[in-house]
């Protein structure tokens, strides 16, 4: 690609492997992300879409290669990890908000206790974002007085909470009622539309069509093809891209 | 009939003011049971922090073991037979107070239990929580303390209190050092009257009122823990 001569990738990854019981569920993947990139990665269940994810921020323990975040390289056992992740929001699945804790809370801990901010900084930046989702007045609740919906929202804000560089999304809609998807969505879109760096793992293809810039489909443990949503869902190459696609579409 | 046991009443805790026995006794019980809770409760917890930690990062692999050998010792024999070797072995060539000998026996041997009961509350929580809070930056001590430990804690609290009832019943053997509790306390009297009946129901029901007032503190607490569960 011409685009590395003008700029350095945010994260790259280089030559990763991911062994559960010496099946390679990664392996040998290379990829980078650039500032601003918001790319999905799609591919039938059990492609280690999830698996690779996890891997950028270290959560799974890559078993080879490297990935190289902002000029480190992460998998190197001298670096600090946890500075690293600061940088690095991440939303789950399962939401994951703290049970025992307020909202506030919730967006608030890892700010003061991690970056030092004062109490009222943290807090006014948390509502400023909170306000910004939609979910001004919430603050006080507990995560259990809220919807699915509105859970995986606040679990979005309390990863920007941390004014991360790239955000990871592992299937954010997937544990959602239906008619709460688009919610989390579009908070999603507009996060895109301010330029963070987003990388989603996904099974929802408007979304990928609508706000991704680049696609990249896993499978058997490798990206097997990647382009710009346009080109991937009209034109797709490879023969496992058709057989899945016209499955999902 | 009445009047017998009228006459029977005022032989065991009358005379003499034998139910002086009782009181001090149960003052004893009460004080190894407090004392023994509190040292469990902290070997407890730093046990479950050990294995918890071994489990989690791999480190701290010396201590683990040391922590697992002193389960499988305090877990596989009974409690009766540590109390009378710490007496009687380890300090048989001292002279020391016995409440203390049993608050360090009874504390040594509920922390083995107390340490389990901490691991299965960690365990009982989410790996999802641990995820969260470790994809934010905290190191693992940071996710143990805020995120894991507050909603563990809350977890334990009643099996942990279930725990401490079981300790107050478990220190009537402490008798076989010759430390007057509430139990030893009753059969002093009943060696003294001869009559076995008066001072130990009087024992029983003293226990089973104890027993009931911190059952119902167990169920006073579970409903405060779980005020913030409801949707």
């Amino acid at each position: 690609m011409t685009r590395d001569n003008m700029e350095k990738p945010l994260l790259e990854v280089q030559g990763l492997i991911k062994k559960f019981d010496r099946r390679n569920i990664l392996d040998g993947i290379d990829a980078k992300f650039y500032k601003g990139d918001v790319v999905c990665v799609i591919g039938p269940s059990g492609s280690g879409k999830s698996t690779f994810l996890r891997c950028l921020n270290r959560l799974e323990e890559p078993t080879g290669g490297h990935i190289i975040f902002e000029g480190t390289d992460i998998c190197d056992i001298n670096t600090d990890i946890d500075k690293h992740r600061q940088k690095m929001g991440m939303v789950f699945q399962q939401f994951n908000l703290f049970p025992h804790m307020t909202v506030m809370d919730n967006l608030t801990c890892a700010p003061i206790k991690l970056q030092g901010k004062s109490k009222e900084a943290a807090q006014d930046k948390a509502h400023e974002l909170l306000e910004k989702v939609g979910l001004g007045n919430r603050g006080k609740d507990f995560p259990a007085r809220l919807s699915g919906g509105q859970q995986q929202r606040i679990a979005i804000v309390r990863a920007l909470c941390m004014e991360p560089d790239v955000m990871l999304f592992d299937e954010p809609t997937s544990a959602l009622d239906p008619e709460m998807v688009g919610e989390v969505l579009n908070v999603m879109k507009d996060l895109a539309e301010q330029k963070m760096t987003m990388i989603v793992v996904t099974h929802e293809m408007g979304f990928a069509k609508e706000v991704a810039n680049r696609v990249m489909f896993l499978d058997g443990g490798k990206f097997i093809e990647e382009n710009t949503p346009e080109e991937f869902f009209a034109h797709p190459q490879n023969e496992r891209t058709k057989l899945f696609l016209s499955k999902v579409l | 009939m009445f009047e017998n046991l009228q006459s029977q009443f005022i032989l065991n805790f009358v005379d003499d003011d034998r139910w002086r026995y009782l009181v001090n006794g149960l003052l004893v019980t009460l004080k190894i049971t407090f004392f023994a809770a509190l040292l469990g409760l902290l070997i407890g917890f730093i046990i479950a922090m050990i294995r918890g930690a071994y489990q989690g990062t791999g480190k701290y692999r010396l201590a683990n073991s040391i922590c697992s050998l002193y389960l499988t010792i305090i877990r596989g024999t009974p409690v009766v037979v540590q109390l009378m070797i710490i007496y009687f072995v380890i300090f048989g060539s001292v002279r020391i107070d016995k409440s203390l000998v049993a608050i360090l026996a009874f504390g040594i041997n509920s922390g083995a239990y107390q340490a389990e009961i901490f691991r299965s509350g960690i365990q009982a929580i989410p790996r999802g929580q641990y995820e969260a809070g470790r994809s934010l930056g905290f190191s693992y001590k940071q996710t143990m303390l805020t995120v894991i430990m507050p909603q563990a804690i809350k977890n334990v609290v009643p099996t942990l209190l279930n725990e401490f009832i079981a300790l107050l019943k478990e220190t009537s053997v402490a008798g076989y050092i010759a430390l007057e509790d509430l139990t030893k306390g009753g059969d002093i009297i009943r060696s003294r009257t001869y009559s076995a009946f008066m001072p130990l129901i009087a024992v029983a029901l003293i226990y089973l009122l104890l027993v009931l007032l911190m059952e119902q503190g167990v169920k006073l607490i579970e409903r405060r823990l779980h005020k913030y569960d409801k949707r």
